[in-house]
């Protein structure tokens, strides 16, 4: 059984520093959805005053339709996955996970039945006898959703669980989560400063910064239709370009910058003399001149071959170079250090967006 | 290179004093146990004997105080070690303004001097139980007021061994407990209490020992019984006999096999931490391979 | 029947008056509750959890009572009692409460002035300053004996070894202060071995005795707190990182000038914790200034005792209790302030 999970106007503070602020979103119930910004954005304290560690200062959090305030941690139909998994290292592999049922009154067969269920489940059958201390990062961090599971939450919360493993193991992992979400069909909220993680695995997205929701949507849209500058420049690399609107219609906007006026898309239906920031990727751009208000010119500063792909670092307005990612089939021919050089972009792959906080490098 | 040696050469000789020092009155406190004269002498060795063993056995005023000695540290035990583990916890919830002044409430007993605080408990507690006539007679009793204030001071040894397993503590573990549905006393019973057990063993024998050992305080607090170390105290007031040496042997000896036996089971659980650790390394290299979970079925 | 009425029954009730004082504590306390409830209704604390949420009511009442048995019952109210105590004069039982039992300095006054007959109290100040001298030797004493091999054993030696050494350290710690006392008396007796060794090598003719010129008090007061020095001064050294010495090594600094600059400051709040600890037990040490002190001999502590063995006189005992007390913190604090280390880091 799943549950959706509502945040109705939910701020969180700290004394005086607002952590959480005014948080509204509906999660549907067996919908595998993150919530992905740096560190320090407010994310862990969203997902802590889901699982009820956390009393919102202000505002509601709704399970399954039930406001949940008052209810503790111990009585919500959530289970947490921790950062550093927080297994218990003085119980097994099948202490650790039938430690709900223990507290629950289970009788032990029974508690027995369901650990060799769920051993079964996270392909470590018959290992239940196991100290902690003998497991691989990977088969603890099964483990722990095992214990989380056992207990048959109808929401799952997943507090940045993959980040202690390497690289590798990490997107193994990033599939076999999926892959139990799907079979067991419960509700995922898994929290993340990693873009990679969210997009692959996630029904839907909130991007956060500074306590504030920045968007909610699908990974696509996100990438593709960043709703404000911050989701911009956090998902994915880009180009920002700062400056001034000088003409805008209901679909595209002129923007006045220091390389010239360059066209882009108008979503937020921007006008005249509004600050904005025009975004291009990286991969949006290519070498070579196209029309006026889609071409603009640098200094190259430096070039990096990184095998599939060539970065082309050119002087930016501020700090943050100019990058241009040029794929292997492109035949146009990379330009030297020190070089003047003109890159240009299809005018709806450019996207004007109103003045706000960018993303830290 | 040579001033390497002779530094060397130093620092061993060095150490052998130190040890010397250490040892070597024990050592010939224990020679002259075995040794007849009845005035303890350690040479000339004039012939073996295990007589002042015999006359220790007999003493029937060190017997009596040997068993008031384990009552009062048994006493001492049940009180210091939950008293001190309390204020452990507590002192990580209490009001952050009062912290300061409840450690140095706490800590103070181990800064004051024993005899003070056995003067303090006496004083203290003779008007407190005075109050009626029936308290009186059941609770002023040497053996009660010295666990009261040897309590007092080993209770904060005890919260300090507690103190510090606490703060490596994992807060995580409490809040993965609670979100499985425990309570908070079940996450006290099941995982606080298990993780603290080392520290509880550590604070069980220290209590013991200190109790057992303790003269400053007891002296004050004992009123008219007697524990062994004040009996010994008198016996040493009075002269020197080879029976307090014989004492002074056993205690050691029994010592000596503590020290052993922790020591070679700690080495065994070094040995098993080691190959659980080997058996993970393992398992880590299959990680991410061959025990894949199966692909979705209906996806 | 009113309460007051009650209290005064017998009017001569021994404690009423002395336990006024006790109401401290619990006023304080109070105080601390009401700044937290205030604090709490100031700032809203998301975390917070109620006492009794946090612990269960059982447990929770548990821990305050026996934290309440410990902190106020044995450790803040027997003080304070104490000090009250001292503020009173000396009186048989029957007339304890009555119209003679009133405040006053007399048994303060009578540190310093002798009661009978005038005059200042030599005797007395005598032996706290003596015992204050003497526990500062013990002191400096055992820091130079413990401060190499604590640091041969957290700097330059392996794992395996600091255990032996530290077994070998904590086992005769397991004898007690009496025994290791009367081990001492055993070697420093004017029949004891070093006598007749200094004999049996002609090097003098008549026992010396030690133990009549303080050598063993020293030695004895020395011995007993041997650890309580070498434990903080190794947790202190054993921090340090080892290339920090390295690097003054290879910098060309001296043996002593790497201690000096280097070793030293590092373990500066251990060395204040240790030398601490060592002060404030030979100042309070009872064993051996009456075992292994020389007849005349007069240590504070033992000055202490026989106010309540031999006179009986608890007031004027409990005054002198806190006089040593206070003389102890005031230069544990002055030593401290001096080589600047806060106390908080040395009761850690």
């Amino acid at each position: 059984m799943s549950a959706g999970v509502e945040l109705d106007h939910v701020t969180v503070r700290f004394g005086d520093f607002t952590a959480v602020n005014s948080a509204t979103l509906d999660i549907k119930g067996g919908e595998f959805f993150s919530f992905l910004g740096p560190s320090g954005c407010g994310k862990t304290t969203i997902l802590r005053t889901v699982s009820g560690f956390l009393e919102p200062s202000e505002g509601k959090v709704r399970i399954g339709g039930q406001d949940m305030a008052g209810i503790g941690p111990n009585k919500r139909p959530t289970a947490l996955i921790f950062q550093n998994l927080a297994l218990f290292p003085l119980m097994t592999v099948t202490e650790n996970i039938t430690y709900g049922l223990r507290v629950r009154g289970v009788d032990k067969a029974a508690r027995t039945k369901k650990a060799e269920e769920l051993l079964e489940l996270i392909a470590l059958p018959g290992q239940g006898n196991k100290q902690m201390s003998e497991l691989s990062g990977g088969q603890k961090q099964r483990v722990a959703i095992a214990r989380a599971l056992a207990v048959q939450p109808q929401v799952l919360l997943l507090d940045e669980p993959l980040s202690a493993l390497d690289l590798k193991l990490r997107q193994h992992m990033r599939n076999e989560l999926r892959t139990i979400q799907r079979m067991v069909g419960i509700t995922f909220i898994y929290i993340t400063h990693d873009q990679g993680e969210a997009l692959t695995m996630s029904d839907r997205i909130a991007v956060m910064s500074d306590g504030v929701i920045q968007q909610i949507a699908d990974g696509k849209t996100i990438y593709d239709e960043p709703a404000t500058a911050f989701v911009a420049s956090f998902v994915g690399e880009n180009n920002p370009f700062a400056g001034t609107v000088v003409r805008a219609d209901k679909s595209f906007a002129l923007v006045e910058t220091r390389f010239g006026r360059l066209h882009g898309r108008n979503p937020r239906g921007m006008k005249e003399g509004d600050k904005a920031i025009l975004f291009v990727r990286p991969e949006s751009l290519r070498l070579g001149a196209g029309a006026s208000d889609t071409t603009l010119s640098s200094t190259v500063k430096s070039v990096a071959f990184e095998g599939n792909m060539t970065h082309v670092y050119l002087e930016g307005a501020g700090k943050k170079d100019i990058t241009v990612s040029v794929g292997r089939q492109s035949t146009t021919s990379i330009p030297e250090r020190g070089q003047m050089a003109a890159i240009s972009y299809d005018a709806a792959l450019g996207l004007a967006l109103p003045e706000g906080q960018l993303a830290r490098e | 290179m040579k001033s390497a040696w002779v530094m060397k050469g130093m620092l061993g000789f060095y150490i052998l004093l130190f040890f010397l020092y250490l040892f070597g009155p024990l050592i010939v406190m224990g020679i002259t146990a075995f040794n007849t004269p009845s005035y303890p002498q350690a040479y000339p060795f004039e012939a073996f004997t295990l007589d002042w063993f015999v006359k220790l056995w007999n003493d029937r005023n060190m017997m009596q105080g040997l068993q008031n000695s384990f009552i009062i540290g048994l006493g001492v035990v049940a009180l210091s070690v939950p008293a001190g583990l309390a204020a452990s916890i507590i002192m990580s919830q209490i009001y952050h303004r009062a912290r300061g002044l409840f450690y140095l409430v706490t800590i103070s007993p181990l800064l004051t001097p024993g005899v003070i605080i056995g003067i303090s408990t006496v004083i203290f507690w003779k008007d407190v139980l005075g109050v009626t006539e029936v308290t009186k007679a059941i609770f002023y009793k040497g053996v009660v007021l010295t666990i009261l204030g040897q309590s007092s001071f080993i209770s904060a040894y005890c919260l300090l061994i507690f103190m510090a397993r606490l703060t490596r503590f994992d807060r995580a573990q409490e809040e993965a407990a609670l979100d499985l549905g425990a309570s908070y006393p079940q996450v006290f019973w099941h995982i606080l209490l298990p993780y603290m057990k080392p520290a509880i063993v550590s604070a069980v024998v220290i209590a013991f020992l200190s109790s057992f050992e303790n003269y400053n305080t007891t002296t004050f607090a004992i009123l008219a019984d007697k524990t062994l170390v004040t009996v010994l105290a008198g016996q040493v007031r009075q002269g020197t006999t080879p029976a307090l040496s014989a004492l002074a042997v056993i205690i050691i000896g029994i010592s000596l096999f503590g020290a052993i036996t922790y020591e070679i089971l700690k080495r065994r659980e070094k040995k098993r931490a080691e190959q659980a650790q080997k058996r993970a390394l393992v398992a880590e290299r299959g990680d991410g391979q061959g025990d894949a979970l199966p692909a979705p079925s209906s996806a | 029947m009113p309460r007051s009425a009650w209290l005064c029954r017998k009017g001569n009730w021994p404690v009423s008056s002395r336990f006024v004082v006790l109401v401290v504590p619990f006023v304080i306390i109070a105080i601390f509750w009401l700044l937290a409830r205030r604090e709490a209704k100031l700032r809203h604390d998301p975390t917070h959890k109620g006492y009794f949420e946090r612990n269960g009511m059982t447990l929770g009442i548990l821990f305050i009572v026996l934290v309440a048995l410990w902190a106020l019952f044995l450790v803040v109210l027997p003080y304070l009692y104490m000090v009250v105590e001292s503020f009173h004069p000396q009186l048989p039982p029957s007339k304890r409460g009555g119209p003679e039992d009133v405040l006053t300095l007399e048994q303060y006054k009578s540190f310093f002035v002798q009661p009978v007959g005038g005059g200042l109290n030599v005797t007395h100040i005598g032996a706290l300053v003596f015992s204050i001298l003497a526990s500062i030797a013990v002191t400096a004493l055992n820091f130079a004996i413990c401060y190499p091999l604590a640091y041969y054993m957290a700097q330059s030696s392996g794992a395996q070894k600091v255990r032996l050494l530290m077994l070998a350290l904590i086992v005769p710690y397991w004898v007690n202060e009496i025994l290791r006392a009367f081990a001492l008396r055993l070697l420093l007796a004017s029949r004891g071995l070093i006598n007749q060794a200094l004999m049996g090598l002609g090097i003098t003719d008549a026992p010396i005795d030690f133990l009549g010129i303080d050598v063993g008090l020293y030695v004895g007061l020395s011995y007993a707190y041997l650890l309580i020095m070498i434990f903080p001064l190794y947790n202190a050294i054993e921090s340090l990182d080892k290339n920090q010495i390295e690097a003054a090594r290879d910098l060309g600094a001296p043996w002593w000038r790497i201690h000096r600059d280097v070793v030293i400051p590092y373990a500066k709040p251990g060395i204040a914790s240790g030398c601490t600890m060592v002060f404030m037990l030979s100042a309070g040490s009872l064993a051996a200034p009456q075992f292994l002190g020389g007849p005349r001999t007069l240590w504070f502590t033992s000055v202490i005792y026989n106010f309540f063995f031999q006179n009986f006189n608890w007031a004027r005992g409990s005054a002198y209790a806190f006089i040593l007390l206070a003389a102890c913190i005031a230069l544990v604090m002055l030593m401290l302030r001096l080589f600047k280390v806060s106390l908080g880091e040395t009761i850690k």
